[in-house]
């Protein structure tokens, strides 16, 4: 089934805090829940709503992306009648870089004037969810917005960076602030805009001649009144992953088994890319408990509370504690791991012990021997 | 190898009879294996591994499942502007048609498809085996002896000779004698079924044994001996990894098994020969608090939350809680309840055992078998369970 809603997956100044993790890629591509990339889940949401159209606005840092994102068959986006774009910036010289999304999404503006369908979806990498594109339209047409934004009643204390939204009684949204704002709300905005393309390219212009290039801040916020922005609330599990606490949280959370489901699962699965890695190998003697492990995996030692990136290595006597290990790291004989993120490659040689605290994990960079 | 020197013909119409529930919707080559992949994998890869890609897969019956499986061969690299993965199943001629008589017979009625790559050589293999070959070494074995025909042989214990195709041969590894299945072994080199033939040598020793009345055209049976008493240069190829005809429901089990070995003969991690399958696209599995596992292979999207030891777990399968699995095969989308007890035993795929049910057992010399898509109602016991 065609949905008339194009995605558009915007990496431009993404709000991101993620220190070690994000000196050589992309927030998009953070690994994330024991194989994905961050960017795999909106990406998987918007192909499972029947979206066969998607560009991503990289900025930078994106080697990462590209390999991931290759062709785009993973998520079914190859084929003739479906595509995947990756923008890089489109520049007339060096300062055009520092310009907002608006300006990339003007020096771009073809990938949207080329399709005949008639609504966009813009959306960030970071929000780690599951959810169905197609009702967001649907409430969108329903109820005769201008923008509809995906919020989330979010009482409960959150780590990540979000901009705060305000409604009113019918759920229009009267305020919103960015993350360091003082806004009282429970209500945090999921970053993803649907509306008209017509819509979005007068925002484009307008927004441009005026001399603003933000699309959130110079042409959303200020038109609150003028245009009818409304939310659409979400009602499943969402992560904002964009600093270094709630990427620890949100990836913890994985451990329940009703997140994990829901997650991965409803209302469709979270593709990302295949690695031809083998299933993984339990030896005698190991003990892995509450923990979630991928493909390619041979563990010898002791595993709890702990993610495993495809292809770790944890040998004999070894235990990992609260951890995150990221593809092919290695932990060796009787080494210790508590509350650490562990980047891709790295190796903890014998009888290490590291340890880090449970609202500061200890984090090692990629290809690190320790 | 260059683009079209060497094609392969791959033999996937094995029925499988003797897998029983395991085949009932579903050729041999498509049966479940290494709690990821399906049999036809490993020749499938073995092919791309080797610089082959061109690869005609001989289908015939219960072909549904592995049609759909091989798709455009994208998941193995076949999806290729030219060459690339052809299913090939019997068809019907203006004169009519016939299903493939015998292994032989599907190549005879191929020839077409064959002609159209004009490879030098062709290699002949069948989706029944699990192993890891690199048949470029072949084809320059074969080149070195300027053979017509070369035969891949595996060393086997003498006590089990009289089970294969075995070969005797000369100081230069050249066939002398060849006997189907004999009750007094001259040698202990059966064949693995897989050869490489130059291409015109094949082509008509085919139109001639199909113009043989009475030939069951095979290439056991009546290529190979008839190449051999005509004189033909038919030369072995010695083979020393794993090897292994998973034919039987014990073999299967045992090929199962054998992969959970502290240094399993047959290496799935290694990175330079890679094994690779349609994957499944599902989240990393998950061991519960209360889960034991130890000693078992486990795979994507399998949630596990009773006891799981020296077994093999394919691709989302559920274990409740308190469940017990020893020295058993779990196949993809299985779910078994709580308190379930499961030894010695193969669960086929999608299918569902109740609570509290005792599958199989230690004492038991059988392996128990739970057909695919079965349901076992809770409490059920059986020491074998074989339905369809």
């Amino acid at each position: 089934m065609k949905l008339p809603l194009m995605g558009v997956i915007n990496l431009i100044h993404e709000t991101e805090d993620m220190g070690p993790l994000t000196s050589g890629r992309c927030l998009a591509t953070v690994p994330f829940g024991a194989r994905y990339r961050l960017i795999d889940f909106v990406l998987s949401s918007m192909v499972n709503s029947g979206i066969h159209k998607v560009a991503v606005f990289a900025h930078t840092k994106y080697r990462s992306l590209m390999d991931h994102l290759g062709s785009g068959s993973n998520w079914d986006l190859h084929s003739k009648q479906s595509g995947l774009f990756v923008l890089p910036p489109s520049m007339e010289d060096q300062s055009d870089f520092g310009k907002g999304d608006l300006y990339q999404f003007y020096r771009h503006r073809d990938y949207f004037a080329r399709s005949p369908v008639e609504y966009v979806v813009i959306a960030r990498s970071h929000m780690v969810c599951n959810i169905d594109f197609a009702k967001v339209l649907e409430q969108h047409q329903a109820r005769g917005s201008d923008i509809t934004v995906v919020c989330k009643d979010w009482p409960d204390a959150h780590t990540g960076l979000t901009r705060k939204a305000k409604l009113d009684a019918d759920g229009r949204i009267t305020d919103m602030q960015d993350h360091f704002g003082r806004l009282a709300s429970d209500v945090v905005s999921m970053e993803m805009y649907v509306l008209r393309k017509e819509l979005l390219l007068d925002l484009v212009d307008t927004s441009l001649a005026q001399g603003k290039d933000h699309f959130v801040r110079h042409a959303v916020m200020p038109r609150l009144g003028e245009l009818k922005v409304d939310a659409y609330m979400h009602e499943g599990v969402l992560g904002v992953v964009n600093n270094i606490p709630s990427y620890y949280k949100h990836s913890m959370e994985l451990l329940d088994p009703k997140v994990w489901n829901e997650l991965f699962f409803e209302p469709g699965p979270i593709f990302t890319k295949v690695k031809d890695e083998p299933p993984t190998r339990y030896r005698a003697g190991s003990s892995v408990t509450g923990s979630l492990v991928a493909n390619g995996c041979d563990i010898e030692g002791r595993v709890e509370g702990s993610i495993l990136f495809r292809g770790v290595k944890v040998h004999k006597d070894a235990v990992v504690r609260n951890s995150i290990i990221m593809q092919n790291g290695v932990i060796g004989e009787r080494g210790l791991l508590s509350n650490c993120i562990l980047d891709k490659e790295v190796e903890i040689q014998s009888d290490r012990q590291l340890m880090g605290a449970s609202d500061l994990p200890y984090i090692a960079l990629k290809r690190k021997v320790i | 190898m260059a683009k079209s020197e060497c094609i392969a013909m791959l033999l996937a119409g094995g029925e499988g009879r003797r897998l029983g529930v395991l085949t009932k919707d579903l050729a041999k080559p498509a049966v479940h294996f290494g709690g990821k992949y399906r049999i036809i994998d490993f020749t499938l890869s073995n092919c791309v591994n080797s610089g082959i890609d061109t690869v005609g897969v001989l289908t015939q019956y219960q072909p549904l499942v592995l049609n759909q499986y091989l798709g455009i061969g994208s998941p193995w690299g076949l999806d290729r502007r030219s060459g690339g993965v052809h299913i090939l199943p019997p068809y019907v001629r203006s004169k009519g048609g016939t299903w493939y008589k015998g292994t032989a017979n599907a190549i005879y009625q191929n020839m077409g498809f064959i002609e159209g790559y004009d490879p030098e050589y062709v290699l002949i293999i069948s989706g029944d085996h699990i192993y890891k070959m690199d048949y470029d070494e072949l084809l320059e074995s074969h080149k070195r002896n300027r053979a017509d025909a070369t035969i891949a042989v595996i060393t086997v214990p003498w006590a089990e000779a009289s089970r294969f195709g075995i070969l005797s041969v000369d100081e230069q590894d050249r066939v002398v004698e060849f006997a189907e299945k004999p009750k007094q072994p001259n040698s202990n080199l059966a064949s693995m079924g897989v050869y490489i033939f130059n291409w015109k040598v094949l082509k008509e020793a085919l139109v001639r044994d199909e113009a043989t009345p009475g030939s069951s055209n095979d290439f056991g049976k009546d290529i190979i001996p008839t190449l051999l008493k005509d004189g033909a240069r038919l030369f072995t190829h010695r083979f020393d990894g794993y090897w292994k005809d998973v034919g039987t429901i014990d073999s299967l089990w045992e090929a199962n098994m054998d992969l959970l070995d502290e240094q399993p003969a047959l290496n799935l991690n290694d990175r330079e020969w890679r094994i690779y399958s349609v994957n499944p696209n599902r989240p990393a599995h998950y061991l519960s608090p209360e889960s034991t596992v130890q000693s078992s292979l486990i795979n994507e999207g399998c949630v596990v939350r009773g006891t799981v030891n020296r077994s093999v777990l394919f691709q989302c399968v559920t274990v409740g809680e308190g469940s017990f699995i020893e020295d058993s095969v779990i196949m993809p989308n299985a779910t078994i309840g709580r308190g379930a007890r499961i030894i010695r035993a193969i669960v086929g795929d999608g299918a569902i055992v109740g609570d509290g049910c005792v599958i199989g057992s230690v004492d038991s010399e059988d392996i128990a078998v739970v057909g695919s898509g079965d349901h076992i109602e809770a409490e059920t016991e059986r020491e074998e369970v074989e339905t369809v």
